[in-house]
């Protein structure tokens, strides 16, 4: 499990690492203020909600070759062969896209903390709710491109499939920030039925496409 | 018995492609599956790997088994020697992958990227997973496929060494590759 945890590591880092995701979301919080004014007070008013949006898309990013890739050149196979359940590839997968994606997003968060006016107890928050959500975030993406892994122009669907149910999340995250120790509760509860189920679906994916 | 095949019918797609297929496979053995393209020797590994359900019948496979398939499943930006260390490492056989990538010719490529890899430089690379994986049942899919004469002498000495050895081997293939004392399954 663990060397199959660090192939998908070494993929996801193989594009520049940490740097990748962290420009990225460097830049969707870079635009905000440029698309609706330097008003210190609205930015932020907004910047958590801001961040729970860039995290959504930096954790969408490398959906398209999470899964079709080794469907494609046979890794799936191989694996199975060995007695691997389409399942534990699905955790491993969604292990590494955690790890790929989340620990740069909250560094990036952190650095976007200035641009967007957050200040220190709702960064605590922010980072908080991006630990408990995050999980979450990267089980439904594995799962989105197990179920997309066969179809032509996959990444526009996956797009499509993942966002209204990443919706949960990015609710009680930016709920989470305003506040309220009930909302990091939803988003933690909401994140391990995800982590759960996601596993299991991506898994049952991967079984249809190859029969 | 290391394989074998009870009343197994093969489909894909809803489109039945053999039935009613027998044959047993023990240790030292070879099984020679032939016949056109898309006769169904594709499915008929598939099945044997237990990555297809077959249709009707039942497959009992010994032990652990090794698959040759049309996909190299080598990671393309890995120098050679650590995208096959992966696999050597998930079936706990790291000492065995010098002596295999020798044993297909691939050793001086060790450090070259499998991207930057001919056809048949891959395809070795494949088998020697195979080779390396110490599973007592081979199941080669067009194994002699973008292989030169004397891959393909590489090959038959693999297979041979693997058999001597007490293992079973399955090959689908539409050209002959050189199997002695091998049962003959034509599609």
């Amino acid at each position: 499990m663990i060397a199959l945890i660090a192939r998908e590591l070494r993929i996801a880092w193989s594009g520049g690492g940490l740097l990748l995701p962290v420009a990225f979301f460097l830049l969707v919080a870079t635009l905000f203020p440029f698309a609706i004014g330097p008003d210190a007070a609205l930015l932020a008013r907004i910047g958590g909600g801001v961040a729970w949006a860039a995290a959504l898309l930096a954790a969408l990013l490398p959906i398209e070759r999470l899964v079709a890739h080794d469907v494609d050149t046979g890794v799936v196979d191989q694996l199975v062969v060995r007695g691997w359940s389409e399942t534990s590839i699905a955790v491993a997968k969604t292990i590494g896209h955690w790890l790929g994606f989340a620990p740069a997003v909250m560094l990036a968060a952190a650095l976007s903390a200035a641009l967007l006016g957050i200040d220190g107890t709702t960064l605590i928050a922010l980072e908080v709710g991006l630990l408990l959500g995050t999980p979450g975030l990267a089980a439904l993406g594995v799962a989105t491109a197990a179920l997309v892994a066969g179809l032509r122009g996959g990444g526009a669907v996956a797009g499509l499939v993942m966002l209204p149910l990443a919706l949960p999340l990015v609710i009680f995250g930016a709920g989470g920030i305003e506040g309220g120790a009930g909302a990091l509760k939803l988003l933690a509860a909401t994140s391990l039925l995800l982590c759960v189920g996601g596993p299991i679906v991506a898994g049952a994916a991967l079984r249809i496409a190859r029969t | 018995m290391t394989l074998t095949f009870t009343e197994v019918t093969g489909a894909r797609g809803g489109r039945v492609l053999f039935a009613g297929l027998s044959f047993a496979l023990g240790p030292g053995g070879a099984l020679w599956v032939q016949g056109p393209n898309g006769v169904g020797k594709s499915t008929l590994v598939r099945i044997a790997a237990g990555l297809l359900p077959p249709a009707a019948g039942s497959v009992a496979r010994g032990g652990a088994v090794s698959m040759l398939a049309e996909a190299a499943a080598l990671d393309a930006q890995l120098p050679l020697a650590q995208a096959l260390g992966f696999w050597a490492r998930l079936d706990g056989t790291r000492d065995r992958l010098p002596s295999a990538m020798a044993a297909m010719g691939i050793d001086p490529l060790a450090d070259v990227p499998v991207r930057m890899l001919s056809t048949g430089q891959k395809r070795r690379a494949a088998i020697a997973r195979v080779v390396a994986s110490g599973a007592p049942l081979w199941l080669l899919d067009e194994p002699a496929n973008g292989l030169d004469t004397a891959s393909l002498d590489l090959l038959e000495a693999a297979i041979a060494a693997h058999r001597a050895g007490g293992g079973a081997v399955l090959v689908a293939s539409h050209v002959a590759v050189a199997l002695p004392d091998a049962q003959v399954l034509a599609l």
